[in-house]
This record gives C-alpha cells, sequence and structure tokens, in this order.
C-alpha cells in the first residue's frame, strides 16, 4: 500500500482550493484487471458487483475517449491515474469520534459541519472525500420515515437486493467511455430510496471532495423514488488547487416512479485551473433520470462554474405517460474553461412534456458549448417540448456554441426552441457604474439577473450561495 | 462660499473628435441651471464627460465637484462623491430587480462613506418613502430596471434613484423627451422636492417646456462645443421665440 505526500496546491482566488493534510490510502497507480479486483475487495463486495465491475472494464478496454464533443482534450493517460484513495481510518466510523478530526476540519472550512447537533438543519449530508463516504448526517430520522440515504458502499452491504435491482439499469455500463470506467472502478457515493407516499422532509445532499493528487475521483449515485414519493437532492463539489488535471467521471442514475417527484440540484465548483488553463478538473460525467412511472417528474438544475473540462448532459427518458422532465442550466466559463453541456429529453411515454432552459456564460478566452437532444419515438403522442437557449458574452475571446439536435417521429409534437446570443454591454456597464456600483458588482449583478430563471429554481440554501460563486467566477472578465 | 461644481476650459471629444472646445461653468449651491442648445452642440457629451462615461476621452480641463477633482475618478467614485446623471436614454438590465439594483447603488455609497450597510427593513422603509416623491408604484420597484418600462416610467425612475442616492449635483440630459404632459409634471413636481439650498441641479434641454416646470436661476446656450451665451431664465423664452438661428447670426454665421 503506497503512501504519498500531496503535491501542494498553488496559489490563487479559488476559496476551497486548500489541501488537507490526511493520512490517505492509496492504491498503486494504473487500471487493470487487478486494480478493479483491489478496489472490490476493499470494499468487501458481494461477487455480483465484482462481475459487473470487471465486464465494464472489459468493455471499456475495447473503447476510445469520445472526440465529438466541441472539446479540446488534451491526451489523459489513464495508467497514471490513482483509482482508489481513502482516507485511513481503522475501520469504518461508527461515531463521529473515530472520525479523523482533520477530516472533519476539512468539511467544517467547506461549510458542510458534520457533527449532528451542529449539522445543517434542514439538509441531511453525505460527505464524500475522494473515494470514500465520510459520514451521513440525519440518517435516523430519515430512516423512521422508511427513507435510505447512505454511501454506495453501504447500500451495497445492507441493501443488496435494491441496488442490484437498480444498478445500471438507467445508464448501463455500455452506455459511454467515462460510464464504462466509472462502472469498472466506481469507488463510493451515496445511494437514496424514497419508499412509496413519502415525501423527504428535508433536502438531501452530497458533497463531495477530492483532496488526494494524483487520483480521480470516481463516484456513483443511485436515487430511488417509489410511488407517489418526493425528494429534492443537492450536490455539491470543490476540489484543491494543483497544477496537475484531475478526472472526475461520475454516474448519476434516478429512477421515478409512478407520480413520483424528484428534483436533482447541482452546484458544480471543482477547481477550474489557473488563467492559463494550468490545472483544473476534467469533469466527465453521465447524469441520467427514468421516468419510469406515469406521471412521474424530474428536474434537474445545474450551476456549473467550476472545472477545466466538463462534458456533461443530465438527461430524462420520459416513459410513463404524462410524465415531465425539466431541464434548467447555467453554464459559466472564464479564462481557459471549456464546456459542453446539455441535456437529452428522450420522449417515449404518451403525453410526456418536456422543458430546457440553458443559460451559458462566456468570458476570457473560454469555449461553451450547448448540446441538446430533443427526440420523440413513434408512440409517443401529444408530446411538448419547449427550448429555450441563450448565450451571454463577456469578452471578444470567448466562444458560445449551440448545438441542438431534434428527432421527432411523432406528427402531434409541438417542439419548440429559442436561442439568443448577447453582450453585456458598456451601457449597462456604466450605468450602474453611474448609481455608484463598481464595475465588479456590476457584472455580477448583471449576470445574476440573466441566470435568474435558472437560480430561482435552486433550494434556498444552494441560491445565495451560487449567486456569490457566479460573480466571484467572473471576476477581472470585463475590464 | 465653494460652488459645488467648477469647470474650467474643459475640452473632450469622441473618437478623436473634438467636441467640447472648452467649456467653463460655475455652479453655486441651490442653483437650478439649464443647459440648451441644438443638437450636435455637445449637451449630451458635456453630461457624459462629467459623469466619466468611457466612450469620450478628456482633451483637457478640469471639473470640480465640491472640492473634488473629477475627471480622473472612476464614474462610481464619482457618484459616490456626488454626482448623479438622469440618462436620456435609461438602460434595461433584465433579471435585476429595482430592488436589488437600489440596494446595491446605496450600499456601495454607504461603504465609500466608510457607513454599514442598510439592513433590509430600513433599506425597504427609505425606498418606500423616496417612491412616493415621483408617484412610483410599488410593483415598479420589484420589476426589472427599466425592463418594459414606458418612456414616462423610465424617467421617473430615473428621478427616484436620484432621490434614493441624494447626490450634490444631478444632472437631467433630456429628462422632457418623450414624456406627456403628465409625466412631465411628475417628474418635475420630484426634481423640485429634492432641491434644497446644499444641492444643485443641471438641465439639459432642448426645449423652454421643462423649464416652465423646474425654474432655472441660470440658462446657458451651448453650441458647437462653446457656452456662447448666459442669461437668466428669461434667456430661455427668447430662445423659444426666436429659435436656435436667433444664436447662429448672434455668433456670426
Amino acid at each position: 500500500m503506497a503512501e504519498k505526500e500531496n503535491t501542494p496546491p498553488i496559489n490563487g482566488e479559488y476559496k476551497y482550493g486548500f489541501t488537507s493534510d490526511i493520512p490517505t490510502d492509496y492504491i498503486p497507480h494504473g487500471l487493470s484487471e487487478e486494480v478493479v479486483r483491489m478496489i472490490s475487495e476493499k470494499k468487501g463486495e458481494p461477487q455480483w458487483l465484482l462481475d459487473f465491475r470487471l465486464e465494464a472494464y472489459r468493455y471499456w478496454k475495447t473503447l476510445e475517449m469520445p472526440r465529438w464533443a466541441h472539446l479540446d482534450i488534451p491526451p489523459i493517460d489513464y495508467q497514471d491515474i490513482i483509482y482508489y484513495a481513502a482516507p485511513k481510518q481503522k475501520k469504518a466510523p461508527g461515531s463521529l469520534d473515530e472520525v479523523d478530526p482533520a477530516l472533519l476540519d476539512t468539511f467544517n472550512r467547506l461549510g458542510i459541519p458534520l457533527e449532528e447537533q451542529k449539522a445543517l438543519s434542514g439538509m441531511a449530508v453525505d460527505a464524500v472525500m475522494d473515494s470514500v463516504s465520510v459520514k451521513t448526517t440525519h440518517r435516523e430520522k430519515l430512516a423512521e420515515l422508511g427513507i435510505i440515504f447512505c454511501s454506495f458502499s453501504e447500500a451495497v452491504k445492507q441493501y443488496p437486493d435494491l441496488v442490484r435491482k437498480y444498478l445500471g439499469k438507467v445508464v448501463s455500463y455500455r452506455d459511454n467511455f467515462f460510464a464504462a470506467l466509472n462502472s469498472a472502478v466506481f469507488s463510493d457515493g451515496s445511494f437514496v430510496y424514497i419508499p412509496k407516499g413519502v415525501r423527504c422532509p428535508m433536502e438531501l445532499s452530497t458533497y463531495f471532495r477530492i483532496n488526494a493528487s494524483g487520483t480521480g475521483q470516481f463516484e456513483r449515485t443511485l436515487i430511488v423514488a417509489d410511488d407517489d414519493a418526493y425528494v429534492s437532492y443537492l450536490e455539491g463539489c470543490t476540489a484543491p488547487m494543483r497544477d496537475e488535471n484531475q478526472l472526475h467521471a461520475a454516474i448519476v442514475e434516478i429512477i421515478v416512479e409512478e407520480r413520483a417527484e424528484v428534483k436533482y440540484s447541482t452546484v458544480q465548483n471543482w477547481y477550474a485551473g489557473d488563467a492559463e488553463g494550468r490545472g483544473g478538473v476534467y469533469n466527465f460525467v453521465t447524469k441520467r433520470g427514468l421516468c419510469r412511472g406515469d406521471y412521474s417528474k424530474l428536474y434537474w438544475t445545474q450551476v456549473e462554474t467550476g472545472s477545466a473540462i466538463t462534458w456533461k448532459y443530465p438527461s430524462c427518458i420520459l416513459k410513463g405517460e404524462g410524465s415531465v422532465g425539466e431541464f434548467y442550466s447555467v453554464a459559466v466559463t472564464n479564462n481557459r474553461q471549456q464546456a459542453d453541456t446539455g441535456t437529452k429529453m428522450i420522449h417515449i411515454g404518451r403525453n410526456s412534456r418536456s422543458t430546457i432552459v440553458s443559460k451559458g456564460i462566456s468570458a476570457g478566452h473560454s469555449q461553451n458549448s450547448y448540446r441538446g437532444l430533443v427526440k420523440v419515438a413513434p408512440g409517443a403522442d401529444g408530446v411538448r417540448n419547449y427550448t429555450q437557449c441563450d448565450s451571454l458574452l463577456l469578452s471578444d475571446t470567448c466562444g458560445a456554441h449551440t448545438f441542438p439536435y431534434i428527432d421527432v417521429q411523432n406528427p402531434s409534437a409541438i417542439v419548440e426552441h429559442e436561442a439568443t446570443t448577447s453582450k453585456i454591454s458598456e451601457d449597462q456597464i456604466f450605468y450602474c457604474n453611474q448609481r455608484g456600483i463598481p464595475t465588479e458588482e456590476a457584472v455580477g449583478l448583471i449576470v445574476n439577473g440573466y441566470a435568474k430563471e435558472v437560480m430561482n429554481k435552486l433550494p434556498m440554501e444552494f441560491a445565495v450561495e451560487a449567486q456569490k460563486l457566479l460573480s466571484i467566477t467572473l471576476e477581472n472578465s470585463v475590464g | 462660499m465653494q460652488p459645488i461644481l467648477k469647470v474650467e476650459n474643459l475640452r473632450a471629444g469622441i473618437e478623436g473628435k473634438e467636441i467640447l472646445k472648452g467649456i467653463n461653468l460655475t455652479v453655486n449651491p441651490g442653483e437650478v441651471h439649464a443647459i440648451m442648445g441644438p443638437n450636435g452642440s455637445g449637451k449630451s457629451t458635456f453630461s457624459g464627460v462629467l459623469a466619466g462615461d468611457p466612450r469620450f476621452t478628456v482633451l483637457g480641463g478640469s471639473a470640480v465637484l465640491d472640492g473634488t477633482q473629477l475627471l480622473d475618478l472612476p464614474p462610481e467614485t464619482r457618484s459616490h462623491a456626488g454626482l448623479f446623471l438622469s440618462f436620456q436614454y435609461p438602460v434595461e438590465i433584465p433579471g435585476v430587480t429595482m430592488v436589488n439594483f437600489m440596494r446595491a447603488a446605496v450600499n456601495a455609497k454607504r461603504k465609500y462613506l466608510n457607513e454599514d450597510p442598510l439592513s433590509a427593513a430600513e433599506f425597504l422603509k427609505l425606498m418606500r418613502q423616496k417612491r412616493a416623491i415621483v408617484e412610483l408604484d410599488n410593483k415598479l420597484a420589484s420589476r426589472s430596471v427599466n425592463e418594459g418600462f414606458s418612456g414616462g416610467e423610465k424617467k421617473r425612475n430615473e428621478i427616484f434613484q436620484m432621490a434614493m442616492l441624494e447626490p450634490k449635483l444631478s444632472i437631467l440630459d433630456e429628462t422632457d423627451s418623450g414624456l406627456d404632459i403628465d409625466a412631465l409634471r411628475i417628474v418635475a413636481g420630484g426634481v423640485n422636492k429634492l432641491r434644497t439650498d446644499r444641492n444643485a441641479t443641471i438641465v439639459i434641454t432642448h426645449y423652454q417646456r421643462l423649464l416652465d416646470y423646474i425654474r432655472p436661476d441660470f440658462v446657458h446656450i451651448l453650441y458647437k462645443g462653446r457656452i456662447v451665451y448666459s442669461g437668466g431664465p428669461e434667456l430661455a423664452l427668447e430662445l423659444e421665440e426666436k429659435g436656435y438661428d436667433w444664436i447662429k447670426e448672434q455668433v456670426g454665421e
């Protein structure tokens, strides 16, 4: 078992760019069947899950990295990545007393207290550092309602039947290159099950933190909302600032049964690299929900401000009759950041409806693309889709691109697409300046105004933070 | 007595073209000055240069606001120092409510003055008081800045902002353009209510009409980048009667 020093973070304005000095277990660099077996063994997994991983690994080996996105991705040496890194703990902590205080301190600094007495009320948090879940708060309270909210590893042990029933059913390991990779080496993540008829009384949240250097984070989230259930789920992420690029390839699968409703909100603030584009996280994520039940609803809201490169398309398969999928996105890119993000709305059920609101904000030398698919299957009568896709440019050197794909195979469908591109005008800035508002603050105001429709969809706890984040991300971007 | 504004030999231009060719103007506390002139004489350039509009380049001269040299300061600092410009064409900022906009503006000024920001309650109370001055509807205050406002609403909104920021010097740039008579009365009424013996107003206008409602102490005629004529309120009436051609004759064209 190798133990190594974390490379020190570099300086900059990114508030979450610190590293924590926490003894960490690593496995050796590289990916092989042996490594996959090692991860599975470390987690004490059953045979079926090991088989799932190995099948995924063997399939991944036959694939090449996708090149269709409007992204310039430097070659990634998959043998140079550490696929498992875990803060050292003697055993799974039964209580917080057994958790390394440096770990608790890290999450405190991130604004996520894990002690039950201090834990955010109205929000249960699963805190994931590198490859493992550190702690899940409010579990007992949720358990009284029959709600399961725990780390993925624990779910495998305690609810193997549920996990086995749903794992890979929405995002198959054969889905794409990164999905196959994740399926082979995924380490931890969150598992949520909301039983029939239960409305989850608090926000559920997972906070992902990369700490160790030279590692990738490959987490997996599985959310199941049974008939008539409701849950609002939040995801936040940060990482230290480093010169190297770190790979984050996650999978999120959501299953929404009859009349159930799931809201999934993300504030993605992985380290974005410096102004010259050195370092930063590669965020290659597959997120998809299956609205299986009739009249089920799935809402994706994302605020993407971080990562050097983002490749991400949270999607809805609208299988149930009258099912509803919505996607609200703000994607901000500055400096040398690149984002290719959007959604897929696959209409299979009759009278299914979808709404897409995408707001891209580009500054510096960044490239920001919206890519979306609206597909209507032949049997899906009465489908409606509305897509609004706006781009705001803050510099003359950035790029904003829109790639909408519309594939309608049923003549009764009504599909609308609206798109705009605008620049923050000097007039707007001067107007703010004249009223005493300095330029940076003015840009923050204007951008938040532009993104308001999406920000309003975020839960209150996140909205304020997300607004600040938008302003900070764009500091020094106009002038 | 220190003047509120003292402009000396101010020269400025846009894209290499000189527009203001040496302006001299002194405005004392409590005074209202009207600046009139034909299109293209430099009226809006004058207000833009004083406010720090980055489109214009200062070529020479000075402008002092209540003891503060203006021309080297960024526009927001000029605002904090007490300069307010009511825009001829108020700018729309989609998605930003008037409440948020004004709170940012008021608190930026308070920060400059080393004062604590206003609490939400204090701020809303202040808004309520000031709104009444221009009969601005509560609904307007919760809408996005100038977005979808009628011409009259936009101008009332400008005067409302002036009331909120309590400037030493207000420059009203063609505030009467696009106003019907009722809106004009409300806007002018608002300006008059805000007059004290410690602040001052410059009214830039094309027509005498606004000056029936906001009585100037002095009237200046700007022509080809210079103030060619100054006088009392009767000058505006004379101008209205004789037209701008009369000025051209006076300056020997």
